[in-house]
């Protein structure tokens, strides 16, 4: 650490209700600077940032900005000194337009004190999003009209609204699709060039190696140390996160040769998509790629009969189904792990064992009453194969780190004893180690005769995982490559529509 | 993620299912966390000290009659409680309740004048009581209006619908009524008591180990997993509003009972009584959590109150101020837990 550093964190410590969150971690970063943050789930550094930020007070350690020592007492103060963080979890008012969002506590006013100036406001907005590159946004919109991609968008745009020094970025990329990554890459360099410092929290390691200055890895709470990554490489960085070798990433698939089990032809829903027609073989895992808003994800709701289809016909083992509702789509053993769990996919508040036992409750129950000794066991034995940690069936959901939450989600669709399986992005906000589990799981189940389409929008998981993939954009269909057809150019010129 | 950390640490090797801890679980509230919670020990530790303050002021309290007085009186806001906390589980309300008093209390009343067999009366009204639920639940779970507006819609127009039916106080004649369930006891405990009682567990049955009260407390954590679960939601909101409905005819019933006359006028501000003690029990509007056990620690608390202001011959005016105090003061404690 040099001098130079502008930010200095001396031996930050913090627990939580006597358990260990940060042991004295030292960061530093200098202006002009892109600090990478990583490490797995629990690592500690969203507390970290937190702390940064204001929004949790430390146990002990020194915080020193420009060589003098400050107090954070809040986000408020946070913000003063020019600190300002981009959480996973969107601090938008959904009902309220983009710009008022953008401008929110520093919206110009009249002559008249207190009444707003709208021309202002918006215009004020707009170019801000100019400034950062993120045109196309109409700023009278309302937030609750933009899509999760759009909603990021407007989040950073926020943040950059104002004098800044330290921009803290958590999980930025999670939502955004590839061309929206490199908008995101090129504002983060603009701001580096302005001599802010960004501190860049991410699980992706091609981003932060593509993107960082220099990468501090945590683990439970220590420092295991900082690289640069012109010194290092993933493996390494990978070793530092998990402090073991992983072994084999993707599993080794065999071609499968089970019959057809479900058939989607000519699915139509206006507006969102036409014309999809595959088939998915018993043990297969069939890959959906494409970019944020292609409609992968609108075909799977309808499919799983969450949202309807216009026209077109899914069989299943041969027999023409139409679900109306996720209850009939369930019935019939088809199984949806929606992309964002948080939103959907569990009920934080309540304990593993209600979450996992949510969609089973027709077969784990009779006249009503569940069957307690059934559930338990039911309950008990996936929290085992999937070793969810804790394994205490009345931990509540929201205790659980991201990766055992998907696990969770996960586990409940197994529950169901469903044959098609339904993957939206199952590994979206999950750790490294968590990550690799999953994808063995998914294979187990394949090689068990499920049937998986599995959607991604990241292309090493569609490589690994899928004998077939599929590409979609625009709400069709544009491309199909067996395994060993399938290379990241071809697929992202395919759902980019760019023609070779 | 600021609770991943300290899961991450606390792995515990074979032991899956924690057994034991039963009372201490009683104690603890379900809606943020399962540490111990100390305002729950707090309340405990109040309502005991309110007690032994009682006995050495006052020499009537620990009466048999005072305390049989206690329970009948307390009977009402119970069983109109329990429809209540079911309701607010989904993250709704049902503001109705006290005019569904009124009106089945009026009507069983009517009912055994004209003659009908009581048992027949009673069922009657408990069906009337399911059928205003089921049109709140019709409006709120499949045309899926707000809570708070349709509810204080038939909030209205029900009242209107009892003071139609009678605007005068009708007095039952048939004295096997009062006898019964108004003023009979078994033992040391008022029959309307018992029931009351006996109806706690068996929601907290329904609400533990059924599918349909899984799915109400799953509705008010996060209504979208449970639809895509596949589970009913339109069918178990409604069903929800259906059995508040019927606890609160139930409760109307046995306010007239014990009233020996039902007034039109009757079960005016019911409802606040009934979401104070689900709120006091732990209880959060908006759904995500409350307890059946609390609930009921809830209703004793608000009915000891009432019997002890009276008892020392304080205003029922001063009394509701106390109560809003109470409430806050619950509100404001449990706060910081979550």
């Amino acid at each position: 650490m040099g001098n130079s550093d502008f930010l200095v964190m001396k031996g930050i410590s913090k627990s939580f209700d006597g358990t260990q969150a940060l042991r004295g971690v030292d960061f530093s970063a200098a202006m002009g600077e892109v600090h990478a943050i990583s490490g797995e789930n629990g690592a500690g550094k969203s507390t970290l940032m937190k702390i940064l930020s204001g929004a949790l007070p430390r146990d002990k350690g020194e915080i020193l900005l420009d060589g003098k020592s400050i107090e954070l007492g809040s986000p408020m103060r946070a913000r003063q000194l020019g600190i300002y963080a981009v959480y996973q979890e969107f601090s938008l008012i959904p009902h309220l337009t983009i710009a008022e969002n953008i401008l929110l506590g520093q919206m110009p006013t009249t002559r008249v004190n207190g009444v707003i100036d709208w021309k202002k406001t918006f215009l004020g907005a707009e170019n801000i999003l100019k400034e950062i590159g993120f045109t196309g946004i109409d700023v009278h919109k309302l937030v609750s009209q933009l899509s999760v991609s759009h909603q990021q968008m407007v989040e950073i745009a926020k943040a950059v609204a104002g004098p800044r020094k330290i921009l803290i970025l958590d999980e930025p990329s999670a939502v955004l699709s590839q061309e929206e990554l490199k908008r995101l890459f090129a504002l983060v360099r603009q701001l580096k060039e302005q001599g802010l410092i960004i501190l860049y929290i991410s699980h992706r390691l091609d981003e932060v190696f593509e993107i960082a200055d220099r990468i501090t890895v945590l683990k439970d709470g220590q420092l295991v140390g900082t690289v640069r990554p012109q010194e290092s490489d993933q493996n390494q960085l990978i070793r530092m996160m998990v402090g073991r070798n992983l072994g084999e990433i993707f599993p080794v698939r065999k071609p499968p040769s089970g019959e057809v089990a479900l058939e989607v032809k000519e699915l139509t829903l206006k507006n969102s998509f036409s014309d999809i027609s595959f088939s998915l073989r018993r043990g297969e895992i069939l890959g959906m790629f494409g970019l944020v808003g292609s409609g992968r994800t609108q075909v799977a709701r309808s499919i799983f009969g969450a949202d309807r289809f216009t026209s077109g016909e899914i069989r299943l083992n041969g027999k023409l189904i139409r679900p109306r509702s996720p209850r009939e789509a369930v019935s019939a053993g088809i199984a949806l792990l929606t992309e964002d769990r948080k939103r959907d996919g569990l009920v934080m508040n309540l304990s593993i064992r209600d979450n996992i036992s949510l969609a089973s409750y027709s077969h784990l129950s009779r006249f009503g009453v569940i069957d307690r000794n059934k559930q338990v066991g039911e309950v008990k034995k996936l929290v085992q194969d999937l070793d969810v940690r804790p394994p205490l069936l009345d931990q509540l959901a929201s205790h659980l780190s991201g990766g055992n939450q998907q696990k969770l989600v996960l586990a409940k669709w197994l529950m169901t004893h469903a044959r098609v399986l339904i993957l939206d992005e199952p590994t979206r906000g999950v750790d490294v180690a968590t990550k690799v589990e999953i994808y063995h799981i998914i294979d187990n189940l394949a090689r068990d005769g499920m049937c998986i389409l599995l959607i991604s929008s990241e292309l090493p998981e569609i490589l690994g995982m899928s004998d077939r993939a599929l590409v979609m954009r625009e709400g069709r269909l544009v491309g199909e490559f067996p395994r060993s057809d399938a290379n990241e150019e071809r697929l992202l010129a395919s759902a980019a529509g760019v023609i070779q | 993620m600021t609770n991943e950390s300290n899961v991450d640490n606390q792995v515990p090797s074979s032991n899956i299912v924690k057994k034991g801890n039963r009372v201490r679980n009683l104690l603890l509230s379900r809606g943020g966390n399962r540490r111990p919670n100390w305002v729950n020990f707090a309340f405990l530790a109040a309502f005991i000290i309110l007690l032994v303050v009682t006995a050495t002021m006052s020499d009537v309290f620990f009466t048999q009659r005072n305390l049989s007085n206690l329970m009948r009186q307390a009977v009402t806001n119970g069983i109109l409680s329990l429809g209540m906390l079911i309701v607010i589980l989904t993250g709704g309300i049902d503001l109705s309740v006290g005019p569904i008093v009124a009106l089945t209390a009026i009507m069983v009343a009517g009912f055994s004048n004209q003659g009908m067999p009581l048992p027949l009366a009673i069922l009657v009204c408990l069906g009337v009581g399911t059928a205003v639920g089921a049109v709140n639940g019709l409006f709120i779970a499949r045309f899926k209006l707000q809570p708070f507006i349709v509810t204080l819609a038939t909030l209205g127009a029900i009242r209107g619908l009892v003071y139609v039916y009678s605007d005068v106080p009708i007095t039952p004649i048939d004295p096997t009524f009062r006898a019964s369930l108004g003023a009979g006891m078994i033992g040391p405990i008022p029959i309307s008591a018992l029931i009351m009682l006996a109806s706690y567990p068996i929601v907290w049955f329904f609400l533990n180990r059924t599918r349909s009260g899984r799915a109400i407390v799953a509705i008010g954590g996060n209504v979208e997993a449970v639809r895509l679960a596949g589970i009913n939601v339109t069918w178990n909101i409604f069903l929800a509003y259906m059995l508040s409905g019927l606890f609160a005819a139930l409760a109307g019933v046995i306010l007239a009972s014990r009233l020996g006359i039902s007034q039109p006028s009757v079960g005016a501000g019911f409802e606040l009584d009934a979401i104070a003690a689900c709120v006091i029990g732990g209880a959060i509007l908006g759904g995500g959590g409350g307890s059946t056990f609390g609930t009921l620690a809830g209703v004793v608390a608000l009915g000891m109150i009432d019997n002890l202001l009276n008892l020392f011959n304080v205003q029922s005016y001063y009394q509701q101020i106390l109560k809003g105090v109470i409430i806050l003061v619950a509100v404001l404690a449990r706060r910081k837990q979550r």
